[in-house]
């Protein structure tokens, strides 16, 4: 039962002005722009876009600001507002394969066509703080640009037929959990679209979890690549795919060991992680999961948390999350004082019972 | 007009620039060209999502990534010709701009001048951006040798 809580205006009115107030900080140091959370916070921005699951740098930014860098806050915002505007339709697949290349590592193949390119990482950084200097950040070196086509390294082992193919033949229109509630068991697209907005840190735990041996899948990291890549919409008034402009992304592609079965000889098969922005830990370990949670489809025995869909996709979403476990902090004073009734007529029940179990006790030890 | 698909093509390429251009870039640029004919407003600018779709593996089945804001706007020249701008991102201004310089290209006396103003300085410098990133980028490419311990030698 929810009853209505009076009173607080004025307290509740306060305090946004003493978090406004505590948001700004010392007015003596500068006030920090837009421009540059958007430009120097980049990592940030890019964890806001793809859990709040809106493309955006500037209303990310806004929201890590006003949230005063509490990023799950901030994704609420950016859910929150997205909720504020119609949707014209939904882009053509966007094909990563034709990705302007900023960073591509395998862990598989060290000579791949179009080559290994480290780009901006903090890989192989000592992880030692460095106290910030003045001194001007040095020009990036450049070398001979690559002129060639980079093809995602599935696409290298699919030729031999060493690892499964993904099936694209069917040309069904995907399910969107934004439109229609998820239910059980959910198919890969729906999956798939709840794990790129999952919380990082879970599919990070659940992920490290398959590693350590509950739902073990054996990954190596085939490729993950970082890049922009261009995206279509098909406008109806237009009659033709419009162009938009380029999003940047990170996709993953694990490559997992399969036994076989009686039917399909051994082969490879498949995780995939992709996100908005440069997101490296997050795709990696949407790949883990999405890896196990084909266990059923794989006929695979499902014992482990992140191979239980239910579990997995019901907990992922730091929104909803949040939402259900910052409720407890609402008054809830009738529930409690329901409680608290209940609380008193049971240990009254408990204390005569006690009293009356108490004679015979007694008279046996007499 | 008579090849449709090939029309299509030509307006796509000329969008595919239109969009990475910048506010400025697109408003300088047909500041250039002088007169533009008249033309008025179709579809008002107005800010909405589309759903970005990725596939499962990257060439599997469709599935849908997350939102980004759109602008769009529709504008027709008072000789017909309609222009459609539609851009990632919230900025009016800059798919209203997109969509008068996609109405331009389609007619005779304009398409040239277009080109020239609009959507050869932002071609020309976009490319240069890319190059300078895919330049940059190849510095950081990384040759891994393995080695065979010498345990048998």
């Amino acid at each position: 039962m929810y009853v209505a809580v009076k009173g607080g205006e004025r307290a509740i009115e306060n305090a946004h002005t003493l978090l406004a107030h505590e948001r700004r900080g010392d007015p003596s140091v500068p006030e920090l722009s837009l421009a540059q959370i958007s430009q120097q916070l980049t990592l940030a921005v890019d964890r806001v876009m793809t859990e709040g699951s809106l493309y955006d740098r500037d209303l990310a930014a806004l929201a890590i600001k006003q949230a005063r860098g509490d990023l799950i806050e901030a994704i609420f915002l950016l859910r929150a507002f997205r909720a504020t505007l119609p949707r014209f339709g939904a882009t053509a697949p966007v094909d990563t394969a034709a990705m302007d290349i900023r960073r591509r590592i395998s862990a598989t193949f060290k000579d791949l066509p179009g080559g290994q390119v480290l780009g901006p990482t903090f890989d192989y950084t000592h992880r030692l703080l460095e106290p910030s200097t003045d001194a001007p950040v040095s020009e990036p070196a450049t070398g001979a640009a690559y002129e060639g086509t980079t093809p995602r390294v599935t696409d290298l082992l699919a030729n031999d037929d060493l690892i499964e193919r993904d099936d694209n033949s069917a040309s069904a229109i995907p399910g969107d959990l934004t439109r229609e509630p998820l239910s059980f068991p959910a198919e890969r697209d729906l999956r798939l679209q709840n794990l790129a907005r999952g919380d990082e840190g879970f599919l990070l735990a659940l992920g490290y979890s398959t590693q350590r041996g509950y739902g073990r899948t054996h990954p190596f990291a085939g490729e993950i690549r970082l890049g922009d890549v261009e995206v279509e919409f098909f406008a109806e008034d237009a009659g033709f795919a419009v162009p938009l402009g380029h999003i940047t992304m990170t996709e993953c592609q694990m490559i997992n060991q399969f036994a076989g079965s009686a039917t399909e000889a051994p082969k490879f098969t498949r995780g995939y992680g992709l996100a908005f922005g440069h997101c490296e830990r997050k795709v990696m370990s949407m790949a883990l999961v999405d890896r196990a949670l084909r266990a059923r489809e794989l006929g695979e025995e499902q014992a482990a948390p992140a191979q239980d869909e239910e579990f997995v996709l019901s907990h992922s979403d730091n929104v909803q999350a949040t939402g259900f476990v910052e409720h407890l902090k609402l008054p809830h004073y009738v529930d409690f004082q329901a409680e608290l009734g209940l609380v008193r007529r049971l240990r009254a029940q408990f204390e005569s019972a006690q009293d009356v179990g108490d004679v015979p006790v007694r008279e046996a030890a007499e | 007009m008579n090849d449709q698909p090939q029309e299509a093509d030509f307006r796509r390429g000329a969008l595919a620039i239109l969009v990475e251009g910048t506010k400025a870039e697109l408003s300088s640029g047909l500041g250039e060209i002088g007169e533009l004919p008249p033309f008025e407003e179709v579809r008002r600018p107005e800010s909405g999502l589309v759903m970005v779709r990725g596939r499962a593996g990257g060439d599997g089945h469709p599935f849908n990534l997350g939102e980004a804001t759109v602008s769009r706007t529709a504008i027709r020249l008072a000789s017909g010709e309609t222009g459609f701008g539609y851009v990632l991102g919230r900025d009016h201004e800059r798919s209203r701009l997109i969509a008068i310089c996609d109405a331009l290209m389609q007619h005779d006396d304009y398409r040239e001048p277009v080109e020239q103003h609009v959507l050869g300085p932002i071609r020309t410098r976009r490319s240069d951006e890319k190059n300078l990133l895919a330049q940059r980028t190849a510095a950081t490419r990384v040759d891994f040798f393995t080695l065979v311990r010498g345990e048998d030698a």
